[in-house]
């Protein structure tokens, strides 16, 4: 039996590196994929979970999450095609109309 | 060292590089195959702890159809090596300690709990009986909304992708 | 016994005559303007004659008579009501003010004819009037403020009647500010009196204050202080030491003003008041030197500085200030009633004097400057004779007005026993200086030498409305000392004296025996003989060699100028006290504290909210990548805040 504090650790340990590559990549599409592996990692987590406490909620979650990044990747990736034609570019330090 | 322990670490190690991996290419449709890895990797794990359903979800649903249109769209638009510009002073400092930060925090507060007390036997918590049995009684709403949810994204997809009018 | 019980109108009429010419005057003709203002004091001054007909009709236990009208203040245990009250002194003091006012306001007709403003005149003329006869007639040292304070402000208004001249302005500023200064101690001293007794009417506090023992010469007891703090009043308002320097600028104002105001009423408050407070004085001998000591020496003071001034006006404004130097000086030794006494003949022949000047003024077109006058004395015939009836009651001639009163006072100094030869010699000498000066004045303005234009000015008689308040005036400085004089006739009595006994009670000094009474009548001569020595001096210098003051003036050069330029007291002030202060206003407490500290904060915390904004904007870069650091920052603290609890050393985790 793994304990469950291993599966744990792994999904903090997923989600840092998620963080780490949200704040540094450049590139937009590569921003987004970061935050799939940041739900990825807390996926494992309920699901840890679930095993851990012997109820089906954590994995019903889990379906919910995966659903919900199933839109989100739809729609965001329509936005960043979008944003490509717009800026020419997929750069997301490019997208800076705002800028002071 | 029993097999379950070869086995979580061999697929952990594999997550953890494709995460890594991730970060360090340079190509965008590296990355992409990079989370791949770290998917299926991730399937293994759930298999290993007995959600067999949803690791059979991860592969079709993430790996198999969120990945490939992540692939498709990096495909469409042509997407290059990536830039290297700087121009966030912020990042370039307070990225990495925050990363850490949170990660060590996390860590921490899962090293300081206590040992999960209920332990089942691995194998006889999932089925997919049970899951669809919770999934419509008492998840039915939120499993209605999601059909909701995913109208929603079809139609937004749609517009955003239109084409301008030619008038 | 109507009136006793309706005291209230003696005040009440001139502050109608005071609202009705103030709000509604401005567009009447002189003649309504003067009705109001006249008619007002006239009517008051009837209403006091029938107030003292009542009055010598009470019974004595009676006296004083005191009417509550409502209660002003009441705090705890202390009460100030609007109560009048009327003893022997009041008496006189009512006479005094109404009577002399009454026919200063007529004269006023006269001598403001031409003038603008002229209901404002005397809309603040019959202010005054109120708030004098409030002080006069207060049952109460509240109520006496009042009034105090009330003569105070109407004083600065009529000092600065000329209000768009820089010089009038000024001086109206400086006499109420100087006033202000004595008014403080005024004030500490009622609070001391307030503390001691429990309570600020005349009636208790003096009662209380008779049955205490009295404080030893030397020993600054409750009573010597609450004394000298009273007195600190007096000496602003009345233009004693130190605080005398706002008097001479007062001229400034128009001359019935300084008649009125600075010579026969207002300045006399000082007096009244350490009258009235005698109880308190005599039971603090220290008290009492120092008031006599303060008297003797404005008296002197005073008359130097008078002997060299060349502004009629001004000579008879350091008269004013020498003469009340003897009526504080009387009250020092304990001769209260010689005091009040030379109050009342000083009132006649002063208001005389200061008219008399404005008539000479007004026939010399406001030329007030005596070396451009001269020989005058066959041209306003009327104006010269009664100056010259008020210079001889002044100077002390025998059977004028002033020469009982004076002698009065001298006597009694000359019988006191703290130092009472040192006081009574610069008594006598200032009788000579006063002799001196006012002789000085005759001759300089009506004889010698026509020493102006006559092309250009012609000296002409004042009108009647003007000159009939002269003759009035004139006759009461010889006729009224006459009330003291069978004090000279072996067996008579002082009937003045007499009749404010009851008032001062056991505190009167000077007794009446026989061997008493000759000294009197010798120290009478030789003050006859001082006086007649000023004339024959002035006589000498400004008739017989009227070049002779220049020569001797160069001859004395320091001692001419240092009395030229009133020994540079204003300097003085101005150096010690106004230009520190103005530095402190401005330096201090309008550059440092409000500019730079006030302003400072309050625009310094803009300021910060400004530079604080302008860092915050900074987040907002547009650039993503800082959004994306703080959208983690902010996950952070979520989950800090969320599981610290757990992670705390000797927390337990989860579960």
């Amino acid at each position: 039996m793994v304990p469950t504090h291993y599966y744990l650790i792994l999904s903090a340990i997923l989600f840092g590196l998620g963080v780490v590559a949200f704040v540094f990549k450049r590139n937009v599409i590569t921003i987004f994929m970061s935050i799939e592996l940041m739900l990825n990692a807390v996926n494992l987590a309920f699901v840890a979970f679930s095993q851990a406490f012997g109820k089906l909620d954590g994995q019903v979650f889990v379906l919910f999450v995966i659903v919900v990044a199933a839109a989100e990747a739809a729609v965001g990736l329509g936005i960043i095609i979008l944003i490509a034609r717009n800026r020419q570019s997929l750069n997301v330090e490019r997208v800076n109309l705002l800028k002071l | 060292m029993t097999a379950q322990l070869i086995i979580f670490f061999v697929l952990a190690g594999l997550a953890v590089i494709g995460a890594l991996s991730l970060i360090f290419q340079r190509h965008p449709i590296h990355s992409a195959l990079s989370l791949i890895v770290v998917m299926v990797a991730l399937a293994g794990l759930y298999l290993l702890l007995g959600a067999e359903f949803v690791a059979a979800v991860q592969i079709i649903v993430y790996a198999g159809a969120i990945m490939v249109l992540f692939v498709l769209v990096i495909m469409l638009l042509n997407a290059g090596v990536e830039e290297r510009t700087n121009f966030s002073k912020l990042a370039a400092t307070a990225g990495i300690p925050l990363a850490v930060a949170l990660t060590a925090f996390l860590a921490a507060t899962i090293a300081k709990s206590g040992p999960v007390t209920t332990g089942v036997r691995p194998g006889s918590v999932a089925s997919t009986q049970g899951l669809a049995t919770m999934l419509f009684r008492e998840f039915v709403y939120p499993f209605e909304l999601t059909s909701f949810l995913i109208l929603v994204a079809i139609l937004g997809a749609l517009v955003l992708a239109q084409r301008e009018k030619r008038s | 016994m109507l009136l006793l019980h309706a005291l209230w109108v003696i005040p009440a009429l001139p502050l109608l005559g005071a609202a009705v010419n103030g709000l509604f005057g401005r567009k009447w003709p002189n003649n309504i303007v003067s009705a109001v203002g006249v008619g007002s004091t006239g009517l008051s001054f009837l209403a006091s004659l029938e107030i003292m007909r009542e009055f010598r009709r009470l019974p004595a236990e009676q006296i004083p008579w005191m009417r509550q009208y409502f209660t002003w203040i009441t705090a705890g245990n202390f009460r100030a009501g609007f109560d009048l009250q009327v003893d022997q002194l009041t008496i006189v003091m009512l006479m005094v003010v109404t009577g002399v006012g009454w026919l200063i306001h007529i004269y006023s007709t006269g001598y403001m004819a031409h003038e603008g403003g002229y209901y404002r005149f005397f809309s603040y003329l019959n202010l005054f009037m109120f708030f004098m006869l409030i002080l006069v007639m207060a049952a109460n040292y509240v109520l006496l403020f009042v009034g105090w304070e009330g003569v105070g402000l109407s004083s600065y208004l009529l000092i600065g009647f000329y209000f768009l001249r820089k010089s009038a302005a000024d001086a109206g500023k400086k006499a109420f500010i100087v006033n202000r200064i004595g008014d403080f101690g005024f004030m500490l001293g009622m609070f001391l009196l307030f503390r001691t007794f429990g309570s600020l009417d005349f009636g208790p506090v003096f009662a209380k204050a008779k049955d205490l023992p009295p404080d030893a010469m030397g020993q600054f007891g409750v009573l010597t202080i609450a004394s000298l703090l009273l007195f600190m009043g007096a000496t602003g308002k009345s233009a004693q030491l130190p605080l005398y320097v706002w008097l001479p600028d007062a001229m400034e104002g128009p001359t019935p003003v300084s008649a009125l105001i600075h010579a026969a009423t207002m300045v006399t408050a000082g007096v009244y008041v350490v009258a009235r407070s005698h109880v308190l004085f005599t039971h603090a001998p220290t008290a009492m030197l120092v008031v006599a000591v303060v008297g003797c020496a404005t008296a002197f003071f005073a008359a130097t500085i008078g002997l060299m001034q060349t502004d009629i006006k001004r000579v008879l404004a350091y008269s004013t200030v020498s003469q009340l130097g003897y009526m504080f000086l009387a009250c020092g030794v304990g001769a209260f009633s010689a005091g009040i006494f030379h109050l009342m003949t000083h009132a006649f022949f002063k208001a005389l004097l200061f008219l008399a000047a404005g008539s000479v003024i007004h026939a010399m077109n406001g030329e007030q400057d005596m070396r451009r006058m001269g020989g005058l004395a066959g041209k306003i015939k009327w104006t010269y004779i009664t100056m010259l009836v008020a210079t001889l009651a002044i100077a002390g001639a025998p059977g004028f007005a002033g020469f009982f009163s004076k002698d009065a006072i001298l006597f009694s100094a000359y019988q006191s026993e703290t130092g009472g030869h040192i006081l009574y010699a610069f008594g006598l000498f200032t009788a000579l200086l006063t002799s001196f000066y006012m002789f000085r004045l005759i001759f300089l303005t009506f004889h010698g030498e026509r020493r102006y234009d006559g092309r250009r000015v012609h000296a002409h008689e004042s009108p009647s409305n003007m000159l009939v308040p002269l003759v009035i005036l004139a006759a009461l400085s010889i006729v009224g000392g006459w009330f003291a004089a069978p004090s000279f006739l072996p067996g008579g009595t002082d009937y003045f004296a007499r009749f404010l006994g009851p008032v001062f009670g056991g505190a009167e000094g000077t007794g009446g025996e026989a061997a008493a009474h000759s000294l009197e009548i010798t120290l009478a001569g030789v003050a006859v003989a001082t006086a007649l020595g000023g004339f024959f001096v002035a006589l000498w210098l400004y008739i017989q060699k009227p070049d002779k003051p220049e020569s001797l003036a160069k001859s004395l050069r320091g001692a001419y100028t240092t009395l030229l330029n009133k020994y540079y007291v204003d300097e003085l002030y101005a150096a010690v006290v106004v230009n520190p202060l103005v530095w402190l206003s401005r330096k201090v407490l309008w550059q440092g504290v409000d500019v730079a500290g006030i302003d400072g904060a309050v625009n310094g915390i803009a300021e910060s909210a400004t530079a604080f904004g302008d860092r915050l904007r900074r987040t907002q870069s547009g650039n993503t990548r800082s959004y994306a650091v703080w959208v983690v920052i902010g996950a952070l603290a979520i989950i800090v805040i969320l599981f610290w609890p757990l992670i705390r050393p000797g927390a337990g985790g989860l579960r």
